[in-house]
């Protein structure tokens, strides 16, 4: 264990709690500004009031626009799930021709800015596939999204993989299991959380992502923070925004916390 | 016919040779064990048995019927496994019935033969924990009684004591011996350790280089090595070749001597009738208890082991230090020949 001297510690310390007081404090005044009962965010919060929590339950454009991100996130999660998977055994199981071409491949949509990959998709979309008489439409943002959503699924079942023990399966065919059965009843059950755990991730990446939606989105589709950032344009508005990005950081409370048990539990099984 | 029979096995790993035309005949009920240093070919052999890997050529038959190609899942054959393999999210009895789940057993009837074979190996306290919570030697029952409850024909077990500590392991060598002889199966067990060897088969099967050396009992291979890799690989041996052996042992042949058969006299001994006694020099003598280790050099400068019990109390015994003058003595029936080396003689076929 490293020994720190006394100054030393209190100086951290201090260190630590405003890098947290930088990172929560706008948090937390954009949470109790959701309660603002002035139109305009502001500080000190004079009135405090419900009102915009209640006109934005009923409010249309904003249940639009959350059932659309849950439709992305979830149709991109789905997709993710599948390919990085399936990915993850290939890399797993052969040692082929191309395998690190491939793993770079899988790896980079995360790392390229999301402008350029919103400006690949948009133009394949809008200068080939359109003219080619196929309008992708609203599953072309669900591709966009999957493409940076597999890495995640991948990066977490290929780790899990790596660390199984070979033997496992070969002592299910041993007893008589056939391929599928042995997937299901011993290599699945292995790589599960790691799975669930990456799925969530793909969720919560593809719940709050802006750029790409914003070249790929259909016209007047919105997404959740597709509808936030037009709104926070209009600066009458403010405290609707408010109240919907609270209700988001709530939301993405939750993979966040589900993913991090899961793979405590993981560590636990082995 | 034999219950299993290997044809001209071979199988290469890139430009590694595990295999090298293996052929072997394995009897219904014997415990017959694979011997070898560590990359001799025996696990490979085990794992072509098994139906994890192809081999490159030949045949692998299981009475009668040619499962050379057949996957593992379609074989009347069981592994036992050196890390155990027991599935981890699986409780005992779940990784007991496994096997007769995939046999689409009914689930009371599955459950009853599980509880019977976790009974035998004297688990039935531990039949809800998992794997994890288990000790090695618990493990390793379980892997057994998994493997067991399907009454295969033949039990594969590779390496299945090599993780166990040396006390357990004797204790595990006893049980296994008993399971078997009471259950009639064939064991293939593949060990590197030929105490174990030695003590638990009825026939061993000795492989060096994936070729095999010899087949025989435990007192075959070891009185009477059919190569120079056989007499060092088990037990220690004098190997002694060409002028020398002429000289000393009065043989063409090369000549094996075990150190338990050579004994040191005073040089005023007598030899008896059939002894050939050859003046020696001592050059080290180590204690180790029940016997002490002598090596003596002889005149003709063969270098000897020689390994003398002491059934006598301190100074009732001939015990010698070194720089003594002795003779080495033994009796000309426990020379082993070793025949010329066959490898090179013949390429294929050879030891059908």
């Amino acid at each position: 264990m490293l020994r720190l001297s006394r100054g030393a510690r209190l100086a951290l310390m201090a260190i630590v709690g405003l890098i947290l007081l930088f990172m929560y404090v706008p948090l937390f005044v954009l949470i109790l500004n959701s309660f603002n009962e002035s139109q305009i965010s502001g500080w000190p919060i004079k009135n405090f009031s419900t009102k915009w929590w209640a006109f934005a339950r009923n409010y249309q454009p904003i249940r639009d626009a959350l059932l659309n991100s849950v439709l992305v996130a979830t149709g991109a999660m789905i997709f993710a799930s599948i390919l990085g998977t399936l990915v993850a055994f290939a890399m797993k199981g052969f040692n082929f021709f191309g395998r690190g071409t491939v793993n770079i491949l899988v790896v980079l949509p995360i790392a390229l800015p999301g402008v350029v990959t919103g400006v690949a998709f948009s133009n394949t979309y809008s200068n080939f596939l359109t003219p080619a008489g196929f309008n992708i439409g609203y599953f072309g943002m669900i591709v966009a999204h999957a493409t940076f959503c597999i890495v995640m699924v991948f990066n977490n079942v290929f780790a899990r993989l790596r660390r199984m023990n070979p033997n496992l399966q070969e002592a299910s065919a041993d007893l008589g299991a056939g391929l599928w059965q042995t997937f299901r009843l011993v290599t699945f059950p292995q790589f599960r959380t790691s799975f669930a755990a990456g799925a969530l991730l793909a969720f919560a990446l593809s719940f709050d992502e802006v750029v790409v939606t914003i070249f790929t989105a259909p016209p007047g589709i919105d997404t959740l923070p597709l509808w936030i950032l037009k709104e926070v344009g209009r600066p009458n508005q403010a405290s609707v925004v408010n109240v919907v990005a609270t209700v988001v950081i709530l939301l993405s409370l939750i993979p966040v916390y589900i993913s991090q048990r899961l793979t405590r539990a993981q560590e636990h099984e082995r | 016919m034999a219950l299993v029979e290997l044809r001209g096995i071979c199988k290469s790993f890139g430009t590694v040779t595990a295999a090298d035309n293996v052929t072997l005949d394995i009897e219904s009920g014997e415990f017959i064990t694979l011997l070898g240093p560590s990359g001799s070919g025996k696990t490979t052999v085990l794992r072509i048995i098994a139906g994890f890997e192809e081999p490159d050529a030949g045949t692998v038959t299981l009475n009668g019927v040619d499962i050379t190609h057949l996957p593992p899942f379609d074989r009347d054959v069981n592994t036992v496994f050196q890390d155990y393999a027991l599935f981890p999210h699986m409780s005992v009895q779940d990784n007991v019935e496994y096997g007769l789940r995939t046999r689409k057993v009914p689930k009371a009837q599955r459950a009853q033969q599980a509880r019977e074979a976790i009974a035998a190996v004297k688990l039935e306290h531990a039949i809800d924990r998992l794997p994890h919570q288990l000790s090695g030697g618990q493990r390793q029952r379980i892997a057994l009684a998994r493997a067991m409850v399907l009454r295969p024909k033949v039990l594969l077990l590779d390496e299945p004591l090599g993780a166990l500590d040396r006390q357990l392991r004797e204790e595990m060598q006893v049980e296994l011996k008993t399971v078997q002889r009471e259950a009639g199966i064939t064991f293939i067990f593949v060990t590197h350790d030929q105490e174990e060897a030695m003590r638990m088969s009825d026939r061993i099967v000795i492989f060096n280089e994936g070729r095999v050396e010899q087949v025989g009992t435990p007192e075959e291979v070891y009185e009477r090595p059919a190569t120079r890799f056989v007499a060092g690989f088990l037990g220690a041996s004098n190997i002694v070749t060409g002028e020398l052996a002429r000289k000393i042992f009065g043989r063409t042949a090369t000549v094996s001597i075990r150190p338990e058969r050579l004994r040191l006299q005073p040089v005023a001994y007598s030899a008896a009738t059939g002894e050939i006694a050859v003046a020696a020099t001592v050059k080290e003598a180590a204690f180790v208890g029940a016997n002490t280790l002598y090596i003596v050099d002889t005149e003709d400068g063969v270098r000897l082991s020689i390994s003398s019990t002491n059934t006598q109390s301190p100074g009732h015994d001939n015990r010698f230090a070194p720089g003594d003058r002795v003779l080495a003595v033994w009796h000309d029936r426990h020379i082993a020949e070793i025949p010329a080396e066959r490898r090179h003689t013949s390429a294929r076929g050879k030891y059908e």
